[in-house]
């Protein structure tokens, strides 16, 4: 989960909404120039935004004995490139930073960062390398989706043991003890946050092919039968 | 018939990975890892003040959850939304098709 409100020092914060907001800004131009010349684009979007507001909501328990949520950033990167992402992911943060006291106006560029650009980022990376090893549609999309959730985590962990290296160990023992917080508890979302998403695909695959096929994600293949 | 079966297996998996923690898990209070963080840090720098508070917090936690409720409805609605236009427009066009092949049975 995101990092709490005033957790970070200022100048970590400032650094992180710094690091964040040239990836936010491009993100919002990305969305506009997608709605206008693709109008037909808006139904996915409106799906990709409502995905990850639906799944950031839900804290789910983990076999840790500690509760997390998923992301579900991975989506929204795999149809329309992750810098897509980093707008809406950064619209979710802001929402429940606003009005459930969850995350926080400070520690917005962090987290941003975390959920809006690295997530997506690597999703998206994992998503490529997947389908380039012939690995199918779905299994990329798996590794998309759960990898972009970890990534979110590892990232709020290590920007933690930044802010706070052990006084001992410094920086890594600092890093080894939030990612046994933050990455273990989040490795079974992350496996189903990747069913999930296999889940949507199997259905968008059939619903939506048109879509699909003018964003790259399945390619042309006139005679393949319905069904 | 088997689309539908894996779909089948896929929910499954999807809750028995998260049903399963809650039983085996007993006692757990399944505290959120963000408020296990605030403690870690609590921990090794104890004077740490949080130096900026949230602008706005739910009066208690029933409001809190009905508030997270409230965003994952929201969410889940818009989601439907589409999910329904998209199949909705998958069975208009092949209706159309199959009136368009075969010709009308009356003048």
């Amino acid at each position: 989960m995101h990092i709490a409100e005033g957790f970070l020092p200022a100048p970590h914060a400032l650094g992180w909404t710094l690091a964040a907001a040239p990836f936010v800004v491009h993100g919002a131009r990305c969305v506009v120039k997608e709605v206008r010349e693709h109008p037909e684009s808006t139904l996915l979007l409106g799906a990709a935004g409502a995905f990850t507001f639906v799944l950031s909501a839900i804290k789910l328990p983990s076999v840790t004995g500690s509760s997390s949520h998923p992301t579900g950033t991975g989506l929204g990167a795999v149809l329309f490139r992750p810098p897509v992402m980093a707008l809406l992911g950064t619209i979710v943060l802001l929402f429940q930073a606003l009005l459930l006291a969850h995350g926080g106006l400070t520690t917005l560029g962090a987290n941003a960062f975390s959920m809006a650009v690295v997530g997506p980022w690597v999703g998206y990376g994992a998503y490529r390398l997947v389908s380039r090893c012939g690995g199918g549609l779905l299994p990329a999309v798996f590794a998309a989706m759960a990898l972009s959730d970890l990534a979110t985590y590892v990232t709020t962990a290590l920007q933690l043991a930044l802010a706070f290296p052990d006084a001992q160990s410094g920086f890594l023992g600092a890093a080894a003890k939030f990612l046994g917080v933050f990455a273990v508890t989040q490795v079974p979302l992350a496996i189903g946050e990747g069913l999930l998403g296999v889940l949507l695909f199997r259905v968008l695959t059939v619903n939506a092919r048109p879509e699909l096929i003018r964003l790259g994600v399945l390619r042309p293949d006139p005679e393949r039968a319905e069904r | 018939m088997r689309r539908r079966l894996v779909t089948a297996l896929l929910v499954l998996a999807v809750v028995a990975l998260f049903a399963v923690p809650l039983l085996v898990g007993g006692a757990s209070e399944y505290a959120g890892t963000d408020s296990q963080a605030t403690e870690l840090i609590e921990g090794s720098r104890p004077g740490y003040q949080p130096w900026f508070s949230s602008v706005f917090s739910p009066g208690s936690s029933e409001v809190e959850s009905g508030l997270f409720a409230l965003q994952a409805a929201v969410g889940g609605m818009v989601l439907g939304y589409v999910l329904g236009r998209l199949r909705g427009r998958r069975l208009a066009e092949r209706a159309s098709a199959e009136r368009a092949s075969t010709p009308p049975a009356e003048p």
